[in-house]
């Protein structure tokens, strides 16, 4: 019988023919990464078990993201412990402040992701990576260890869900409206332990950062990993990056599917997930009229080129509004540097929003941008959770760019529509 | 083996926020996150419970980010094991990974109330509530997976 292309990805880094879902096997992995936060634990858990050197220089990446630059004494002992691992180990692959971007971001723009690859991080939005046709998955920190000493790691072969994306949406409706409308439909276990497969016309049309921006949201549906087929699109964002050679991976037509759901998006209306959870998902038009606090357009979910490109798109000669705080972060230094050159970040500045270096920032409720008691947010990012970005009366709303974008300048949830 | 202690019910999708907030992501010291454990929905869980006790939740426990220091911080403060519905995927390897117990029943969350006495038998696969006198059917892993809860944690069994 035909597999998946998650499947075959598995089956290759098991030395297998085939794998079967529910399967336990022992994988290759390609790439090993954690975060400034996840680091500290794994290096812990890395030595604690006496290991002493990793499998591969080249293959074991740590990236400081959370806390960048260090907010205080325990972050930066929480960094200080990574680099000093990384010293002893011989690797040049703790990336910093300066030279970084969120892990997600970054790494398949340093071309350390490949189509086909098995790619582990510490992180739950290491599913992103899945845009490229990646096999990606987040571990904890104990895998990441183990990971990083024998180059290989236990999975259950998941089961694949596909969805097929029909039509065309409309102007400002973006892959951030497409992963909410599907989070909101199957929920946020839907595709517990799953792979979801993206396929169809339009997500085909969809741009690379579009992908990643479904991609990353796989595990607020509770998936192991969300994937993509490799087409000329994907082909065109590796061929400056990715030097090596690559076998590109795709599911046979007689593949076996857990779930299939299609889902025609031409009428799809801006998403919004509102507190507490990433599958509360509504239409926008049916939520009423909500002030907002802070907005905060960035993450590893919407802080790509193309999502500041909207963002000051919308934001062009316009002031956001007196009562709201605007954060805006691109998520790498390369995007930081070419939204510099196109004027974007002039724009935003000029809208009286306030542009951050690279960092998760607030997403997490970490830092450069904690919500008060009772406070609003309005985000790019992907979790909602109670207590999410401050205060445990806080609340988060998200949506993608051209939404945040406009809510900035109206000052309540709006569409790109009411301000342009 | 067997797990034996008084039930703490919690209901579904409780997720890593809520089993330990992300300010004490700065440190990653066991006895620490276990002084903060459930602290993002029960404050004080930690002074509560007694050593042995069983976490009993509904669907999809742990869920959210990828943080180890959730099943750790329950270990570290006391909590045997987990019985739950369903768990989050990355919240059920870490837990495996770390030695730390936590078994899938779609039959005993439902039947089972706060503070019953509970033994789990993880050999046979079933669970008894000694309060209720019943016994539910439970989850029965694979031998690699018994392997690594067995040894202590993934580490163990890979040196
Ligand atoms: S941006 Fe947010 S979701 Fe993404 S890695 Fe950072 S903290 Fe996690």
């Amino acid at each position: 019988m035909g597999m998946t292309i998650t499947e075959k990805i598995l089956a290759r880094h098991a030395g297998k023919k085939e794998v079967l879902p529910g399967e336990i096997i022992n994988a290759r992995v390609d790439l090993v990464f954690a975060n400034d936060n996840t680091g500290d634990l794994a290096v812990d858990q890395f030595k604690k078990a006496g290991f002493d050197k990793v499998f591969d220089k080249n293959r074991v990446i740590f990236v400081a993201d959370h806390f960048i630059p260090p907010k205080d004494v325990s972050c930066a002992e929480q960094s200080r412990r990574v680099r000093v691992f990384c010293r002893e180990m011989g690797l040049s692959n703790f990336l910093e402040v300066g030279r970084v971007g969120i892990e997600h971001v970054l790494l398949p723009e340093l071309g350390m992701i490949k189509p086909g690859d098995v790619i582990v991080g510490a992180d739950s939005h290491t599913c992103s990576a899945g845009a490229l046709g990646a096999f990606a998955s987040g571990v904890g920190s104990t895998d990441m260890a183990a990971a990083m000493a024998k180059g290989e790691l236990w999975f259950k072969v998941p089961e694949t869900i596909k969805f097929v994306y029909k039509g065309t949406p409309g102007r400002w409706i973006s892959g951030k409206d497409l992963i909410l409308y599907t989070l909101g439909q199957i929920g946020v276990q839907g595709a517990t332990y799953k792979a979801m497969e993206f396929s169809g016309e339009a997500v085909e049309a969809l741009t690379l950062d579009e992908r990643f921006t479904m991609a990353n949201m796989a595990i607020e549906a509770g998936g192991k990993n969300g994937i993509f087929h490799v087409d000329q699109k994907t082909i065109e964002f590796l061929k400056p990056r990715v030097k090596t050679d690559y076998e590109i991976v795709s599911s046979d037509p007689d593949a076996n599917y857990a779930e299939v759901h299609e889902y025609d998006v031409t009428d799809i209306s801006y998403q919004v997930a509102l507190p507490p959870s990433p599958g509360n998902v509504k239409s926008l038009s049916d939520i009423g009229n909500i002030q907002i606090d802070q907005v905060v357009i960035g993450c590893c979910t919407n802080g790509r080129l193309e999502d500041m490109r909207v963002a000051a798109k919308i934001m062009r000669g316009k002031e956001t509004n007196f009562h709201i705080r605007t954060i805006i972060i691109p998520g790498s230094q390369e995007i930081y540097l070419q939204a510099l050159q196109e004027g974007l970040i002039e724009t935003f500045i000029r809208a009286k929003a306030a542009v951050s270096l690279p960092t998760c920032g607030p997403c997490a409720g970490l830092h450069m941008g904690i919500l008060g008691e009772g406070e609003k947010a309005l985000a790019t990012t992907n979790r909602n959770f109670v207590g999410r970005m401050g205060h445990k009366t806080s609340e988060v709303y998200l949506a993608s760019p051209a939404v945040a974008a406009a809510t900035a300048i109206k000052g309540y949830i709006s569409t790109p529509e009411e301000v342009m | 083996m067997e797990y034996r202690g008084k039930a703490w019910r919690f209901g579904s999708n409780i997720d890593t926020d809520a089993i330990i907030p992300a300010i004490y992501l700065h440190t990653s010291d066991p006895q620490i996150l276990g002084k903060h454990c459930m602290e993002g929905i029960d404050p004080g869980f930690p002074k509560k419970i007694t050593a042995g006790d069983i976490i009993v939740a509904d669907e999809n426990f742990g869920c959210g980010s990828s943080r180890e220091h959730a099943p750790v911080a329950i270990k570290a403060a006391g909590i045997s094991c987990v019985v739950a519905k369903g768990f989050s995927r990355i919240f059920f390897r870490n837990s495996i990974n770390i030695g730390f117990p936590i078994f899938e029943s779609e039959e005993a969350p439902g039947k089972i109330a706060n503070g019953d006495e509970l033994i789990v038998d993880s050999d046979k696969g079933v669970i008894i509530n000694v309060t209720r006198k019943e016994e539910y059917k439970s989850i029965v892993y694979p031998d690699f997976i018994k392997s690594i809860i067995v040894k202590g944690g993934l580490l163990n069994s890979i040196k």
